[in-house]
């Protein structure tokens, strides 16, 4: 079957991008980058994809402008609070037998999954012996989420998810609210390091005790999830844990056998010895 | 019109009813594949599938992450989740943010599974209070396939199909034994 003309063009925006500015979409699930593509080539105001690739391709300034359509990810504040509950009721307890500990947030998009972490690691009394790492490919999510700031309509739901995730504080003591904002407290932030890493292209910078990457892989095609997962499995500690999202999982994986399922229900699995 | 391949179902308030008027109705030998996006609640497990198991003679499966696309099979968008189908004839979900609100959304479902399968898709849009769908449905016909609302005259909430209704002229309206009826004839 020959391709239709957008498909060909999709994958010729891509590969521009890739050699232009080293963001490689090209092994990304095909019908969400198309959505987010249509979204983005439409907003922008370009007729077809080629015009949106030679003005890429020419003007740097659309680098950032198409990466915000791309890299567009919302999360919530313990989202899930099942899973949140499975960490601090079952991972925590592991986790407090290490002196020192490091935590990544793989894909951390504007913050949700830090925070919620950050926030339960307090209440646990494990923070101060933790490094948070926070990474992204978007330089601009990293920005927010140093910020810190979030829409304060959205803190009801984040109030309720992290009451039903076990929270043992008030959501309301880590933030003030101006001018219809959340202000997250900068304490916070004390121990996260925020960087600028890809899964796609990027290697493996520190031991880890815990990565939560949650709802980033679900974009990936398979060999990308194979080489993700394989620099999860190289970057954790032995007994160390990966929690992934709801609808994601190791099974097809070729490094599946580096791991025991931990909490099949939450999909949070434990890095096995050798 | 071309061989119908694959059909995609769309339906919200009043949802579970007018799917069992059209799922048990599918025998054992039913050859296309369907997907379904019904608007959930967040944050709860899905039990469509369990309850449509019992009910139907296809098997029903909730719908996973680049699973290939089997005939014969039923597939729910899992809550809070975008469902869609890729060109290979495969699954794939989203956490990308809720279209009108929903998330699974049907226009979702729609637009992609339209792609896919263009002037073989039949799609369906049923009973519901809100407007999502219409935009999806207008892509299917777009790309040649067949275009079906529930008369909203009989619909539990007649906002959806009257919506997709009035942005997709050309598409049929039927009662649910009318649809039944034409999925056992495909």
């Amino acid at each position: 079957m020959t391709d239709k003309l957008e498909d060909i063009e999709i994958r010729l925006l891509l590969e521009a991008l890739f050699s232009r500015y080293h963001y490689d979409f090209r092994r990304y699930a095909m019908a969400s980058i198309k959505r987010r593509l249509q979204l983005a080539r439409d907003d922008l105001g370009f007729e077809t994809y080629s015009a949106l690739q030679a003005a890429l391709l020419h003007d740097p300034a659309v680098l950032p402008r198409l990466l915000g359509y791309l890299t567009v990810q919302v999360s919530e504040m313990f989202r899930d609070p099942s899973y949140f509950r499975a960490i601090r009721e079952q991972v925590i307890p592991h986790l407090r037998t290490y002196p020192s500990l490091r935590v990544w947030v793989a894909g951390c998009s504007e913050g949700e999954e830090l925070y919620s972490l950050v926030i339960l690691f307090r209440e646990e009394g494990l923070e101060d012996r933790t490094l948070f790492y926070a990474t992204d490919i978007s330089q601009n999510a990293l920005a927010k989420a140093e910020a810190g700031l979030f829409s304060l309509e959205r803190l009801q739901l984040f109030t309720e998810n992290h009451r039903k995730s076990g929270g043992k504080s008030s959501l309301s003591d880590y933030y003030s609210a101006a001018y219809g904002r959340a202000v997250f407290d900068k304490s916070l932030r004390e121990h996260v390091v925020f960087a600028d890493h890809s899964l796609v292209t990027d290697a493996v910078f520190a031991e880890m005790h815990l990565i939560s990457c949650r709802n980033v892989m679900i974009y990936f095609d398979r060999d990308l999830q194979n080489r993700a997962i394989g620099l999860f499995k190289d970057s954790l500690a032995r007994k160390g844990f990966l929690g992934l999202g709801a609808k994601e999982n190791l099974r097809f994986s070729e490094h599946s056998g580096a791991f025991i399922d931990f909490s099949r229900e939450e999909k949070i699995y434990q890095r096995w010895a050798k | 019109m071309s061989t119908p391949a694959a059909v995609v179902i769309g339906a919200s308030a009043g949802a579970l009813e007018a799917l069992s008027a059209i799922l048990p109705a599918l025998p054992a030998s039913f050859a296309l594949p369907v997907f379904v996006v019904i608007h959930l609640p967040h944050n709860r497990k899905s039990i469509l599938a369990e309850i449509f198991s019992a009910k139907c003679r296809l098997p029903v499966r909730e719908a996973e992450d680049k699973e290939p696309v089997v005939g014969g099979t039923i597939y729910f968008a899992p809550p809070d989740y975008h469902l869609l189908v890729e060109t290979n004839y495969s699954l794939a979900l989203s956490s990308d943010e809720p279209v009108r609100y929903s998330r699974p959304s049907i226009d979702v479902l729609f637009e992609s599974a339209a792609d896919t399968y263009g002037p073989s898709l039949i799609a369906i849009v049923l009973t519901g209070a809100n407007p999502d769908g219409a935009d999806g449905l207008r892509k299917v016909g777009e790309a040649g396939g067949t275009m079906i609302v529930q008369n909203p005259a009989e619909a539990l909430a007649p906002e959806m199909p009257r919506a997709a209704w009035a942005a997709c002229p050309a598409a049929r309206s039927l009662p649910l034994a009318g649809i039944a009826a034409l999925l056992l004839g495909v």
